[in-house]
């Protein structure tokens, strides 16, 4: 325990890097899964395509390559993000989005066409019964799905230790390798360290479900 | 919502013109962006047939290396997914025990399984298990920490397909005065294991891609392998070969996950056609099961 309360400021700030690390590309996956789901359904071939494409390649595509590619394939393009933060979050982001979007359009499958045929009759094109109709009525039923996109997220966030990124996991890597006595306690505290994210996350989730779920 | 057009008309002349238009448009900027990608990797001399002619020159080592890597990823994935199996079909069976006093250890063990993040799970098979006398290698830590984690996602797959077979199979097997162990190796299992099989292949995808963790924790598998090929060209020649290989590695990948997806599908195909008279339901593999390195925590309230 006296080992653990001299490294707190380490594993502290670690906890800090894991949970905006989670939160910055769950927000963006979010957003960009959005996008995607709405491509995917929509009217034009060519960018239901585009977003099927995406889709089948990043599930296909081990997180691990994913990131391998932002931090070392990236620069043959002439490209490079300004901090290895950025692109862990870039790595993520575009990886859980094609998630986000297999979730949400699961939801809207399962929106009683009736709903999109009456909002067709009232004479709503395309964009407005999606996002005033079909989207609203499909993140209802997709919270539970999406909550466990968000938690599935919030681990795969220990793959970046592989990159430098100083988050709980890196933060385990270098405690065990200073301390091979206390090994026990390093693996419990990041392991506590993940569960406080999780777990709030499950309970919320189950919360929100029972709040917004329609009775059907 | 069964097809997803009744979301919108279908196109009249003036959509589609329209359409037609953005497509057009769409394409060029898409074309031009893999163009100004090609033109950088073209100016930076990436894109000389010689630097792509080592992936496919035995002289050169690298096929032959790759090649010991993918089946390197192959072993792992196919250790952890029979012992996952196993261990999996045991544990769903644990957990719908009339016994309490077995329900609730197995529970917590599935469930603390899927709370942990697999790499974690991996750290501690590689870094703890030797301390306390157990000796290991990158290829045993990283089994041992895909067998764990998959053998808790499929005893929640296995346990909900033995609760989607229909009650009557089961009341029915009772009725004929079949005992509990019975009941659930001769008739339960058996149905629910063919209603589950594409959701086992697609989960041997996840397996694979989450085996490039080995990656981190420094098993030869295919990244592993391309890094140190890259080490050890850039020794010779400098930093000619490396965007190659990398894209070498990364290819190989996809396209051994993508013709796994495409079994996992005909699979599906051929047990839904096969069982289409017992009114099977559609399974698939939740989403955050698929995006691998452990999935969610939110299980359905009580099961049935």
């Amino acid at each position: 325990m006296q080992f653990l309360s001299d490294n707190s400021d380490l594993l502290w700030s670690a906890f800090l890097t894991t949970l905006s690390l989670a939160v910055t590309s769950g927000l963006c996956a979010l957003v960009l899964g959005t996008v995607l789901v709405g491509m995917r359904v929509s009217p034009v071939p060519p960018l239901r395509g585009l977003a099927t494409f995406y889709v089948e390649v990043f599930r296909n595509t081990p997180l691990t390559v994913v990131f391998f590619f932002l931090f070392f394939g990236l620069v043959y393009v002439d490209l490079q993000f300004p901090t290895r933060f950025v692109t862990a979050v870039a790595a993520l982001s575009l990886y859980t989005a094609a998630f986000v979007c297999e979730a949400l359009r699961s939801g809207i499958n399962a929106v009683p066409p009736g709903q999109a045929e009456a909002a067709r009759a009232l004479g709503l094109d395309f964009g407005q019964s999606l996002r005033t109709i079909v989207l609203p009525q499909a993140f209802r039923t997709v919270v539970p799905p999406l909550g466990n996109v968000w938690i599935a997220l919030a681990k795969n966030t220990s793959i970046a230790a592989g990159f430098a990124v100083t988050d709980l996991t890196a933060a385990l890597q270098r405690l065990a390798n200073v301390n091979a006595d206390q090994l026990l306690a390093v693996f419990a505290a990041v392991v506590l360290g993940y569960l406080a994210i999780t777990l709030p996350s499950a309970w919320l989730i189950r919360l929100i479900e029972n709040r917004v779920a329609i009775v059907r | 919502m069964s097809s997803t057009s009744v979301l919108f008309d279908v196109p009249g002349p003036r959509a589609r013109s329209r359409q037609r238009i953005g497509t057009v448009i769409g394409a060029l900027v898409v074309l031009a962006l893999i163009g100004l990608a090609l033109w950088r990797l073209g100016t930076n001399g990436q894109l000389e047939p010689q630097r792509w002619a080592i992936l496919f020159d035995p002289a050169s080592g690298v096929p032959q290396a790759l090649g010991e890597a993918l089946l390197n990823t192959l072993a792992v994935a196919a250790v952890g997914m029979v012992a996952a199996t196993v261990l999996g079909a045991l544990l769903a069976v644990g957990r719908l025990s009339d016994h309490a006093w077995v329900r609730g250890p197995v529970t917590v063990l599935i469930e603390f399984f899927r709370a942990v993040p697999l790499l974690v799970l991996i750290l501690f098979c590689l870094l703890f298990l030797p301390t306390v006398g157990i000796p290991m290698t990158a290829f045993r830590a990283l089994a041992l920490g895909l067998t764990l984690y998959n053998m808790a996602v499929l005893a929640e797959i296995f346990r909900a397909g033995i609760l989607s077979v229909d009650r009557g199979q089961r009341e029915a097997a009772f009725a004929l005065g079949m005992r509990k162990a019975q009941v659930m190796t001769l008739v339960l299992l058996p149905q629910a294991v063919r209603r589950m099989l594409p959701v086992l292949v697609a989960q041997l995808v996840v397996l694979l891609k989450d085996s490039s963790l080995g990656f981190i924790v420094g098993y030869v598998e295919l990244l592993r392998q391309a890094r140190s090929l890259v080490e050890f060209f850039n020794f010779q020649f400098g930093s000619v070969y490396t965007f190659q290989l990398y894209v070498g590695a990364a290819v190989i990948y996809i396209v051994v996950n993508v013709l796994l997806s495409q079994v996992a599908k005909y699979v599906e195909k051929r047990t839904r056609s096969a069982a289409a008279a017992a009114g099977t339901t559609d399974v698939e593999l939740p989403a955050d099961v698929q995006m691998g390195g452990g999935g969610g925590l939110v299980t359905e309230p009580g099961g049935r």
